[in-house]
């Protein structure tokens, strides 16, 4: 799972774009249908090895004349040390600082010079690198992913490291601590997951632990991690195949392959009722309601990513008319199925409306949860679900960079890159009874409350009460 | 987590043209190594050539009761792009701010024979996602389906845009709903930033005083009646053009919108701006407002003054001075304040480009106890630039960076649909990209150092900070930039 990104386009963005985010809602990612049903989907690859492991996947489109680098690497905030939480996103950071043949500040400038842009994101089992551009910036893009990968660590050093835990930490005040309900996670996943589960710290980390990051700790992640047979490279875009193939042998070939990596394995655990509230400087109370969820691509995944948008994926579903609309107690309700390749969670967010106090929130939402436990969604419900969801599929597929990181995704999780259609089948297997009995099995167990209430006022926090 | 957030590509993607190159590239084998390994892993590999650069083919007519039509024939998937946009938007606000963008969120919240419930089922039943929006320069209502759906959500569209119902009980949902997310802004540091400096920038009765959302006093305004004279005076037929991109022909778009639109008539008066007698504050030397935010662990900071008009000759030239100065990652601004100094996680600059010149601001968070280092840091750049020529290299980069992207921008049906829109507010063809890119390309080091003594602030400039003044204000004092206000955040956020 990606965490939610960091706040400059939350606050400081707006000073210049502040009218258009204000009041244009126009998004560049809508939602489409597919056409008919049987129209398969396809993102036509191949998959190349190299004997130290590392694998290539290509997919030739020369709709438009871009190419995207895709970099996975099997690693994230999961695989973290005990006191080294952040370890994995600040390492990220120190990727961009130069290597041997490319020393900084080559990296963005010489992308930037050939009319590209890069970027990197951190999760909780895996790191991605990526770069965007003219299909003429390919050769550059993957030079600079070999050298950083091979030749990365011998021109690392304390001040780089120094300077990235600066800017981390920067991102954690601009995104946590400055940030209204910005707090949430850090509480949320320690009260979801036991002490010592990969996902029961934050991705961001701690300001301790982000202090504790030494250069031994750079220099051994990097020696166990960053390893040709723990990552995966997809060129996707206006690219002749075997010429790409060629670059990747003279470029990636020799660097020598990395130890064989213990993944962590958390035993099973249940999620107890808990109860959180924190104080924090915003105006309006927010509820998060969360619950133990299941595996990405397990069996009842996509039946619980059809009972979040039943409950909260559309203005019309059940949360939202409730909440917003009919009773008009909240400004807003959301629900998530955050599966991820350890384990998962789902939850259900909703802020109140000025006055009104968390329990009310709260009371409506386990109405609405226990209605769709009985009945299970209509028919429509479930049809409306199933096309919206089709429609995200098809708008992915309009963009070289989405496509390139799906496919490093679904070879991450099932080995095959091109898994679209068997994924978009995960969810038209899905029938209204499975729905409900997803609902029925993971939302009528131990649980999360939080409550995020204004300074001074926790009389408003969600309590155990049940209010009919 | 990512490495960093591109509030940079936000900003050039409002102010940055694109266009199509040709499907045909240089072979790879022709730029990358031989099989016979001339690959050197010591050098970086030469660029190929950048191809020239061809802008797609726009078929432009007109709907049978005024509306333009601009289709895009993109075939790649079975998806249209529809997007309509309405010359107008927040300069028609006149005394109610907020109006513009109200009214357009509301034109979806209940149409023709649907309430707001009803008209949302059939929409995500048809995997169908319909926006609505205003801009200063528009309202926008935006459409993307699969080609086999179109014909029902264009149904729906045209409700949406011919006959919402604006029902009582939705104005008064909506505008509470606004006014809660309005409180909001008290406990949101960028925008309490946003709208202080906006509130210094310009004076009363010039249009951007206000934001776009408007405020609580202009909000507690709105009812049924306000919205539907709006809808009436301002989304009329001959302001409006349908820009189509996708998986069908202009003949075929023609038909369908014809058909859906017709009828399409202007009534009531037509709502005009109204005329703006003032100008942007022009800023006494150096302007500190403070906005005191206590605890905050960092200080939001924005440097600016006004900008220029999009029209202006010098755009090009501003705009490759910017992506120097704070418009890209490499760019000086993230080079010194983040890569080199640590002080911040982003900081960008830019110019805002509306109906009526909009600011030049640099923005950055900054840790609290280097609030001061921040500030000397961000004025040095503001100052080296104009007064010594910028680097041959950088100059290049940015220019490179500039023009040899515009294809990324346009890749997507929507992408497409945006960058026509974006331009026609300038009156701009989707042609002009090949224009923009020989006038990107023409700029010289002596224009980058112009144009930034002309348009940047060095000597006068706004100065907006919120953070926790018990921590920075006396290191703020000691800088004697200039003159020091503190404003509440009460006064800023109810104006």
């Amino acid at each position: 799972m990606q965490r939610v990104r960091p706040l400059l386009a939350l606050g400081l963005t707006a000073g210049l774009t502040a009218g258009l985010t204000a009041g244009l809602t126009m998004s560049l990612a809508l939602p489409a249908a597919l056409s008919a049903q049987g129209t398969p989907l396809r993102v036509p690859v191949t998959v190349d090895t190299l004997p130290n492991g590392l694998t290539l996947i290509i997919h030739e489109d020369r709709t438009v004349p871009v190419v995207t680098t895709n970099v996975w690497y099997h690693v994230g905030s999961g695989d973290e040390k005990p006191g080294r939480t952040g370890f994995a996103h600040l390492f990220e950071h120190l990727m961009f600082m130069g290597s041997k043949n490319a020393p900084y500040p080559q990296f963005d400038r010489l992308l930037e010079a050939a009319g590209a842009n890069n970027n990197g994101s951190t999760s909780g089992d895996r790191t991605n690198y990526y770069e965007s551009g003219p299909a003429s910036a390919l050769p550059l893009m993957l030079w600079l992913e070999a050298d950083r990968l091979g030749w990365m660590l011998e021109t690392m050093d304390v001040a780089k490291v120094d300077l990235q835990r600066d800017v981390v930490k920067n991102e954690r005040r601009q995104g946590v601590e400055n940030q209204p309900y910005g707090l949430v996670e850090d509480h949320l996943a320690p009260a979801l997951y036991p002490a010592g589960h990969p996902y029961s710290w934050s991705t961001i980390g701690s300001m301790a632990d982000l202090s504790a990051a030494s250069l031994d700790d750079v220099k051994s992640f990097f020696r166990m991690y960053y390893a040709p047979n723990n990552a995966s490279i997809v060129v996707a875009g206006a690219v002749n195949p075997d010429s790409v193939r060629r670059a990747f042998r003279e470029m990636f070939a020799e660097i020598p392959r990395g130890p064989a990596i213990t993944r962590p394995s958390p035993a099973p655990f249940t999620v107890r009722d808990t109860l959180i509230t924190l104080e924090d400087r915003v105006q309006l109370p927010r509820l998060y309601l969360a619950w133990h969820g299941v595996k990405e691509y397990s069996a009842d995944d996509a039946a619980l990513d059809i009972a979040a948008y039943v409950l909260a994926g559309a203005r019309n579903s059940r949360l939202t008319q409730a909440l917003v609309y009919e009773r008009e107690i909240a400004t807003s309700a959301s629900a998530f199925n955050s599966s991820q390749r350890l384990d998962g969670d789902f939850q259900i967010v909703a802020t109140a409306r000025p006055g009104f106090a968390l329990d009310t929130l709260k009371a409506v939402i386990d109405a609405e949860v226990r209605r769709l436990a009985a009945g299970g969604p209509t028919a429509r419900e479930r049809g409306q679900a199933m096309n919206s969801i089709e429609a995200q599929f098809l708008n992915r597929l309009e963009f070289s960079s989405a496509k390139a990181d799906r496919l490093n995704a679904y070879y991450y999780a099932t080995g095959t890159p091109d898994w679209f259609q068997q994924d978009l089948e995960r969810y038209r297997k899905v029938t209204v009874a499975d729905v409900q009995r997803v609902v029925r099995k993971y939302l009528n167990a131990g649980r999360v409350t939080l409550s995020v209430v204004p300074q001074g006022k926790k009389e408003l926090a969600a309590t155990q009460r049940i209010v009919q | 987590m990512i490495r960093h957030h591109l509030a940079i590509a936000a900003i050039r993607l409002t102010v940055r043209a694109a266009a199509f190159i040709a499907p045909l590239v240089t072979p790879l084998a022709a730029q990358v190594a031989a099989p016979q390994s001339l690959f050197d892993r010591a050098r970086a590999p030469a660029l190929a050539e950048s191809p020239p650069l061809i802008v797609p083919v726009v078929l432009t007519s007109r709907l049978p009761d005024g509306p333009a039509l601009h289709v895009v024939e993109h075939r790649e998937l079975p998806l249209v792009q529809v997007t309509l946009s309405i010359a107008g938007g927040g300069r028609l606000d006149r005394d109610l701010p907020g109006l513009a963008t109200f009214t357009a969120n509301l034109l979806d919240e209940g149409a023709g024979k649907r309430d707001a419930n009803a008209l949302q089922s059939e929409l995500a039943f048809l995997g169908a996602s319909l926006s609505t929006g205003a801009n200063w320069d528009a309202t926008t209502i935006s459409l993307k389906v699969a080609r086999r759906n179109l014909e029902a959500a264009l149904d729906l569209m045209a409700d949406v845009v011919l006959r919402p119902t604006f029902a009582a009980n939705e104005v008064r949902r909506q505008r509470d709903l606004r006014l809660a997310s309005l409180m909001q802004q008290r406990d949101q540091p960028g925008a309490l930033a946003n709208l202080a400096f906006s509130q210094a920038l310009f004076p009363a009765g010039h249009p951007y005083r206000n934001a776009l959302g408007g405020d609580s006093a202009s909000t507690a305004r709105l009812d049924s009646a306000v919205v539907r004279e709006f809808h009436r005076g301002s989304l009329r037929p001959e302001r409006a053009t349908f820009y189509v991109v996708g998986d069908l022909s202009a003949a075929d778009a023609q038909r369908l919108l014809s058909t859906r639109f017709r009828g399409w008539v202007a009534s009531g008066i037509e709502r005009r701006p109204a005329p703006v007698l003032v100008t942007p504050t022009q800023p006494q030397g150096i302007q500190v407002i403070l906005v005191d935010k206590p605890g905050a662990a960092q200080s939001v900071v924005i440097v600016g003054t006004t900008g220029l008009e999009r029209t202006n000759g010098d755009f090009a030239a501003a705009e490759v001075m910017n992506t120097i100065l704070g418009g890209s990652f490499s760019s000086r601004l993230m080079t010194n304040l983040r890569e080199t100094k640590g002080y911040t996680y982003g900081v960008n600059s830019g110019f805002a480009y509306r109906p009526l010149p909009g600011p030049f601001s640099a923005n950055s968070g900054v840790r609290t106890n280097v609030t001061d280092s921040s500030l000397v840091e961000l004025f040095k750049e503001l100052r080296a630039i104009r007064e010594a020529p910028v680097s041959t290299e950088e100059l290049v980069r940015a220019k490179a960076y500039i023009t040899l992207a515009i294809p990324s921008d346009l890749e997507s049906t929507s992408q497409i649909a945006g960058e026509m829109v974006t331009l026609a507010n300038w009156n701009l063809p989707l042609a002009y990209l090949r224009e923009y890119v020989e006038r990107v390309n023409a700029v010289t080091v002596a224009d980058v150092q112009r144009v930034a003594k002309q348009y940047l602030p060095a000597q006068s400039a706004y100065v907006v900070i919120v953070g926790d003044l018990t921590r920075i204000r006396s290191d703020i004092d000691a800088l004697a930039l200039g003159t020091v206000t503190v404003r509440e955040v009460g006064s800023i956020v109810r104006e």
